[in-house]
């Protein structure tokens, strides 16, 4: 179960305590995280609100290993990433860490399929086995008849689809999903959040997901508010499971 | 594993409009580069071409050259008695020569330029067997009469066969041309060494140098040996083939040293558009970096793709520059020879290790202009990178 009013070590795959993250702007600063708890479990998926500036971004970011907390701890599978060099940070993103972008952030130049088995060749698997894991994760996207195509030639919902095909496809730890479908119409961003809740309950994915819009939330398991640098927990939606 | 070269093939296929400055300054340095190069190997290898390893040259001791050089007639027949030398029907192969310089008419100019004349003995023609008469005939003994190298028979006025030319207070008959395989031989125009010191109004005794033909190559030492402690003689020996390439050496150093300095101002320019060409690149593929970060891959990584694409963009560069000097290859051109202060005609040699280290010098131009924004790249913080839309 998510929780946000959690104090001392608990069992949680995520445990964050006290995490603060303030950037300076001149001499002004900006205490954008202040304090916040979290828990998230494995399995759980969860849709994180809050206005525009609250400070989203920044969490997932410093979740992801993207970058590192002002002050406070992150714990993931025991893992304490707030004290890993940034050298081990990468390799622990490569491990832990699926990424899912508003714009998809595929590389231009590379077909879905090299996009898809980039994490791949951060791994040990041999080529066929990487050829494997790629048509896999490609078909569980729905997106495998659109291998050799370049992201330039793939609708907005594809581009998504690879997009997620490719944080999925190592297999890692949990997902971070920043504003999936705020760049997608309203038919492909329910497609998308279907295809997001399926990862969830059939897979048994841990999602984290940050987005403005209410019905893509409403998937979630739980929604928490970002407000003034701590997270509220909102009505919760649905029982997860 | 590395971040796939696709990635920087395709990158640099589908952005090339952006390479092209430094792809074409990179060749037109290598060009440059390589050209020079050819120039100093090819004024070498002529005059390296012009020595035998089985002839010693015997000068005055101290004469730099052979224009410096003075010998008796008694000493050259001392030295011809040496047991080293190869010894024909007509006595030791030996060419006592004298050398003048006389100005002539450049067909293709019209102006003058001084060409190396060298009286030498009959049997010149059985002392340096590289040598041979390609129409007309040798000269005879006591005539004035001269035979030319090929390339003074193409480049000068006047030296058609059967035709008459006159220097040194004489007139002389051509009489044959000579071919002496890409020598300075070919340069060069020859006659009997005792007319010449007629002509010239020279002591008849007196000549400057004297070539003689070893019994073996491998003989060397023990004629040096002899003639150097003879007390008649004060004479230093050399092989040929050394004399030749010390006399090559001042010019070649030359071209080189300048071709390097022009190298590596052309360098610094083309270090400089490959510099912009990796930052621009970096700049505009921020968003794809920081991804490639965020999934996972090492600094390490994003530094060795971009300094890769850095050095395929050099590569073909270098390529560029390489072909584009290939037709330079066996083109004739003249330099001063400084040791003779005659004009020497010689041929650019584009050889492979020529271009080999042309392509590597691209190669250094592309890491040097790769280096700094693949470290930038491999710097820009992912966060803030991501967010930039
Ligand atoms: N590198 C930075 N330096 C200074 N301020 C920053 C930096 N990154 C983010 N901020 C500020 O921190 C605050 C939180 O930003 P963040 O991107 O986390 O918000 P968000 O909740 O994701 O917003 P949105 O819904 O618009 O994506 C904003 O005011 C932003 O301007
Ligand atoms: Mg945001």
């Amino acid at each position: 179960m998510v929780s946000v009013d959690v104090q001392g070590s608990s069992n949680a795959l995520i445990q964050v305590r006290s995490l603060e993250k303030t950037y300076h702007r001149g001499s002004e600063e900006l205490h954008v995280l202040q304090r916040l708890d979290l828990d998230v479990e494995a399995g759980d998926f969860v849709a994180f609100m809050g206005p525009s500036g609250s400070g989203k971004s920044t969490l997932l970011n410093l979740l992801g290993g993207l970058d590192t907390p002002t002050s406070g701890s992150i714990k993931v599978a025991g893992d304490e990433i707030t004290r890993l060099s940034a050298g081990e940070l990468t390799q622990w993103r490569a491990r832990h860490v699926g990424f899912v972008f508003q714009m998809y952030n595929l590389i231009p130049v590379l077909t879905a399929y090299q996009n898809v088995e980039l994490p791949l060749l951060l791994t040990s698997l041999s080529r066929s086995e990487r050829r494997r894991h790629v048509e896999a994760a490609m078909a569980l996207v729905g997106v495998a008849d659109r291998m050799q195509h370049y992201p330039g030639q793939l609708s907005g919902g594809q581009g998504q689809r690879v997009g997620i095909a490719r944080a999925l496809v190592a297999d890692p730890t949990f997902l971070l999903c920043d504003e999936p479908t705020g760049d997608l119409d309203r038919k492909s961003a329910d497609e998308i959040m279907d295809l997001i809740t399926r990862l969830s309950e059939e897979q048994g994915k841990t999602v984290l997901l940050v987005t403005h819009d209410p019905l893509a939330a409403q998937r979630a398991g739980a929604v928490l508010h970002l407000e003034k640098g701590v997270l509220v927990e909102a009505a919760i939606a649905r029982t997860a499971g | 594993m590395p971040i796939p070269i696709t990635y920087n093939l395709r990158s640099l296929r589908v952005r090339w409009t952006s390479s092209i400055v430094a792809v074409l300054g990179i060749a037109g340095t290598v060009g440059v580069f390589v050209a020079m190069l050819a120039l100093a190997q090819g004024f070498k290898a002529t005059l390296v071409s012009s020595g035998s390893s089985q002839n010693a040259i015997i000068r005055r001791a101290g004469a730099t050259s052979e224009m410096e050089s003075v010998l008796t007639r008694d000493s050259i027949r001392v030295i011809q008695d040496a047991s080293a030398i190869e010894r024909a029907s007509a006595g030791p192969l030996g060419s006592p020569e004298v050398v003048v310089i006389a100005p002539f008419p450049l067909r293709r100019t019209g102006t003058d330029a001084n060409v190396q004349i060298r009286g030498v003995s009959p049997l010149a023609l059985k002392v340096r067997s590289n040598i041979r008469i390609i129409a007309g005939r040798f000269f005879q003994s006591g005539m004035n009469e001269l035979v030319v190298g090929r390339n003074v028979a193409l480049s000068y006025s006047g030296f058609d066969l059967g035709g008459t030319v006159r220097f040194g207070g004489g007139t002389w008959t051509v009489v044959g041309v000579f071919n002496g395989e890409g020598s300075a031989f070919d340069s060069e125009v020859w006659c009997d060494a005792n007319v010449l010191n007629q002509v010239y109004q020279r002591p008849p005794n007196l000549f400057q140098s004297v070539t003689v033909r070893l019994a073996s190559p491998g003989q060397f030492r023990e004629l040096k040996d002899a003639l150097t402690s003879d007390p008649r003689l004060n004479v230093q020996v050399d092989r040929e083939i050394e004399y030749y390439e010390k006399q090559s050496r001042q010019l070649t150093t030359l071209i080189t040293v300048l071709g390097a300095i022009v190298a590596v101002v052309m360098g610094i320019g083309a270090v400089f558009g490959a510099l912009n060409t990796m930052y621009s690149a970096v700049v505009e593929r921020s968003r794809e970096i920081a991804t490639m970060r965020a999934i996972g891959f090492a600094t390490g990584s994003v530094v060795a793709s971009f300094i890769i694409e850095a050095l395929c963009i050099a590569f073909v560069g270098g390529i560029l520059g390489c072909i584009a000097v290939l037709p330079l290859n066996r083109l004739t051109t003249g330099a001063m020879n400084w040791q003779t202060f005659s004009y020497l005609a010689f041929a650019f040699r584009v050889t492979p290790p020529l271009l080999i280290a042309g392509l590597l010098f691209a190669l250094l131009m592309g890491l040097i202009g790769g280096v700094p924004p693949a470290i930038r790249a491999a710097r820009a913080p992912v966060a803030s990178a991501l967010r930039e839309l």
